[in-house]
């Protein structure tokens, strides 16, 4: 743990070596969401509700998945860009250290300016929670952290299966981004709005509503389930077979050479 | 004059048709976003219909057209080559060429559209007029109005690659941060409706967006396709984008003119 602080302490201090740089990356993350939240102020302006949730409703799913989102892209940088890392033969270097290889690569890199999207999302995160119509109980605020954590764990987990997959393809297989990028794009809605089909996929496959639509659901207080408060959990069983594809990825290993 | 661009136009589309694995990528990519859309504007058309803006069918053609030419009018695309050339000073050899700068660069950023939305937009529009209700994209209402989508289409292609002409020319004075052009696409992405539909948007809002440049670029021909524009509409709108190209281009020329003047390579 003191490591890792080390390695943060440093990043920081790269990222901040440029300020003006950072900074202006930083609002323009800031702006790319506050986007993506203005497309649904303006829908909700126009309609008022999707079966049956408001505006705050939404923007409490929008924010929380979000924020997980955000966290993952900066923390969590390492996987993303691993497809360079085993490209230009850095992954060789990880290999011989004493060290776990997931954890060096979490600490390779670190994008702070990611935090512009995160730091929007707290906004909205802020607003959403007095306005949304909840009374705020113990599990209830048990339970919106387990949205939050859950969310990390599963985009966490998403990355995790990006980065195994380049361990046979090299350049990183694109198809996966659909759900990353997907999952933060229409996670920002509770899955029930895509249709039984759709809820179905983010239930079973990929487990987006069990960070939204279900523990939404007891947040709201339309179901008092204890299942549906404990739903974030479920999130992790999908890391178990994203860190053994990882494992099994890198035993079979084979370095680029260069 | 002319056969040294077509020649430069068929060499770089050559070349942008190497990438076949990433366009089936992007394939995949673009259904999944479109089916994932349709299926959210038609969670909001249930919850109330009279709200809605547009012909459900309009929107549905809308938002296939919008996927199948993703890469035709993205406006955060721009070519890497063409900033290292500004920035590390490569462009000095660009210069020694017996062609226009600017026109160079605009038949070269053409020519990579055009190549990367050629391998994807066939698979996308196919499936996408074979899928079952309420997914399946409607044909035309008419010949006429094809005919002015596809001249509205080329109008647009243009469009987009004058404005992103302007924003090479500018880096050549300000070497432009990255951050400085995230904001600049996420407003520009906004405005052209590739977000939200522009109909989606409050009145007041959508009157002055309709004005400005990036309302004439997909905006355009994706609802004359439909018919969700027609009738006085496609004439406003047709004079409207021929201005915007024609300004953009002035513009491009000029801060290019400009440049060359004052172009200093840093060594290297």
């Amino acid at each position: 743990m003191k490591l890792y602080f080390k390695y943060f302490s440093l990043h920081l201090r790269s990222a901040m070596a440029y300020p003006a740089s950072f900074w202006m990356t930083f609002v323009g993350q800031f702006v790319t969401a506050f986007s993506a939240f203005l497309g649904i102020y303006f829908l909700f302006d126009r309609f008022h509700a999707v079966e049956g949730f408001g505006f705050q409703e939404v923007l409490l799913c929008f924010a929380s998945v979000m924020l997980s989102f955000s966290f993952c892209e900066c923390f969590f940088r390492g996987f993303d860009r691993f497809p360079a890392l085993i490209g230009n033969g850095q992954f060789d270097r990880i290999l011989i250290r004493p060290r776990g290889a997931v954890f060096q690569v979490l600490v390779s890199q670190m994008e702070f300016s990611r935090l512009g999207k995160f730091a929007q999302a707290l906004f909205v995160f802020c607003y959403a929670i007095p306005t949304c119509g909840v009374e705020w109980t113990l599990p209830r605020i048990l339970a919106l952290c387990g949205m939050l954590l859950g969310g990390v764990v599963i985009f966490f987990g998403l990355f995790l299966f990006y980065a195994g997959a380049s361990f046979f393809t090299i350049e990183g297989l694109e198809v996966l981004n659909i759900f990353i990028y997907g999952g933060r794009e229409f996670g920002s809605y509770p899955a029930v709005v895509y249709g039984k089909a759709i809820l179905r996929f983010w239930t079973f496959v990929i487990p987006m509503a069990m960070i939204q639509y279900y523990p939404l659901l007891f947040l709201l207080g339309r179901t008092d389930s204890i299942w549906n408060a404990i739903s974030p959990l479920a999130t992790l069983w999908f890391l178990l077979p994203a860190y053994v594809f990882w494992r099994f990825g890198l035993r079979h290993y084979r370095s680029t050479g260069s | 004059m002319f056969k040294k661009y077509t020649a430069l136009f068929r060499m770089r589309f050559v070349n942008g048709l190497q990438y076949r694995l990433a366009a089936l990528a992007g394939i995949s990519t673009q259904f999944f976003w479109g089916f994932m859309e349709i299926l959210l504007y038609r969670a909001f058309y249930q919850a109330n219909a009279e709200a809605f803006p547009m012909e459900f069918p309009a929107l549905v053609s809308y938002i296939w057209l919008q996927q199948a030419f993703l890469t035709l009018y993205m406006s955060w695309f721009f070519e890497g080559e063409i900033f290292d050339a500004i920035i590390s000073g490569n462009v000095a050899y660009e210069l020694c060429r017996p062609l226009n700068l600017y026109a160079f660069w605009f038949v070269r950023s053409v020519a990579t559209r055009v190549a990367k939305a050629a391998l994807r937009c066939f698979p996308v529009l196919i499936v996408a007029f074979l899928l079952p209700e309420p997914f399946r994209m409607r044909l035309p209402v008419s010949l006429p109005v094809f005919l002015l989508f596809l001249a509205t289409m080329v109008g647009a292609l243009l469009l987009t690659v004058s404005m992103t002409m302007v924003i090479y020319g500018l880096t050549f004075f300000t070497m432009t941060p990255a951050g400085l052009r995230m904001i600049f696409l996420s407003v520009a992405d906004f405005c052209a409706g590739s977000l939200v539909p522009l109909p989606f948007l409050p009145d007041r809002i959508k009157a002055i967006l309709e004005l400005l440049p990036f309302a004439s670029v997909q905006n355009l021909p994706f609802r004359i396709y439909s018919g969700d524009i027609a009738g006085m509409g496609i004439l406003r709108g047709v004079l409207l984008q021929i201005f915007w190209i024609v300004a953009m281009v002035m513009a491009g020329v000029l801060i290019f003119r400009a440049a060359m003047r004052r172009v200093c390579v840093q060594g290297g």
